[in-house]
């Protein structure tokens, strides 16, 4: 019997450290999508407050902490990341696990933003882009989830299989941004 | 040239997707008549001027909208979501 191990998305590409901005791979744990079901988003929320002790994010904000985190994830859907989803949401939403679906890193650094602005279409500076705000929008080419974890750091989520491409954008503009010092 | 996404804000015209006249909104009847499924597949007018048509915010929510832009100015009227939020 052959033994298999688990591979991360980012295996071997990540950590990296730039000018001061840092990338790293983070496990969320379990991934589950919350989509409520047509004129029950009420109830939704209700039995996801009730059963995780989160608020139900609304949207482009994100609620919760490290290990246990809610984020408004596209229209009428929310991601559950960290602890499994409770049975008792099924009753008025879609729930889909998509744990191996997502690479997510976190960027750090007090350039952080400067980094991201040469990626991302969307303002991320902290003015307007507060702690709890996230977003749906691009990397690059690529759709993806931005949310702001901290004063200078932030969570990405793009599809598992564009993890190299993440990677390598995210080296480019870290490095671009060193060059100017 | 920005959108204004009734769930994500003003956002950069390369987050959406052009699908076309939102005369799609319209569907006929399921008894319609051949003559008016053909009007509603395929004929389009094409005038310059104000024109509503469907986006999609493809790497932003996902939602589907009503656009008004007028074709000769580029200016953008309105952004509505197809269908109010459940």
């Amino acid at each position: 019997m052959v033994e298999l191990s688990a591979k991360s998305p980012c295996a071997g590409l990540l950590p990296m450290t730039i000018g001061g901005v840092s990338v790293a791979e983070v496990d969320l744990g379990r991934l589950t999508s919350i989509a409520p079901y047509k004129g029950r988003a009420t109830e939704a929320a209700e039995d996801f407050k009730a059963a995780h002790g989160l608020a139900y994010p609304a949207a482009n904000r994100a609620t919760g902490k490290d290990g246990s985190r809610a984020l408004w994830f596209g229209r009428d859907m929310v991601l559950l990341a960290g602890p499994s989803c409770d049975d008792r949401l099924a009753q008025n939403a879609a729930l889909t696990d998509q744990s191996d679906a997502w690479a997510s890193v976190t960027v750090t650094g007090e350039r952080a933003e400067e980094v991201l602005a040469r990626l991302v279409p969307i303002d991320l500076r902290a003015a307007h882009f507060k702690r709890g705000h996230t977003a749906r929008t691009l990397i690059m080419h690529m759709n993806g989830s931005i949310t702001r974890v901290g004063a200078d750091s932030f969570l990405i989520l793009v599809f598992r299989a564009m993890a190299g491409t993440l990677v390598h954008d995210l080296k480019q503009a870290m490095e671009a941004v060193a060059a100017r010092g | 040239m920005r959108l204004t996404c009734p769930m994500c804000g003003a956002r950069d015209r390369r987050e959406f997707y052009y699908q076309g006249d939102a005369v799609a909104c319209a569907r006929p009847a399921r008894d319609a008549d051949i003559p008016a499924w053909d009007d509603y597949l395929h004929l389009r007018d094409n005038p310059a001027g104000v024109r509503r048509e469907l986006w999609h915010h493809e790497a932003g929510c996902g939602s589907w909208l009503v656009v008004e832009r007028d074709t000769t100015t580029h200016e953008v009227h309105s952004v509505a979501l197809v269908e109010a939020p459940a």
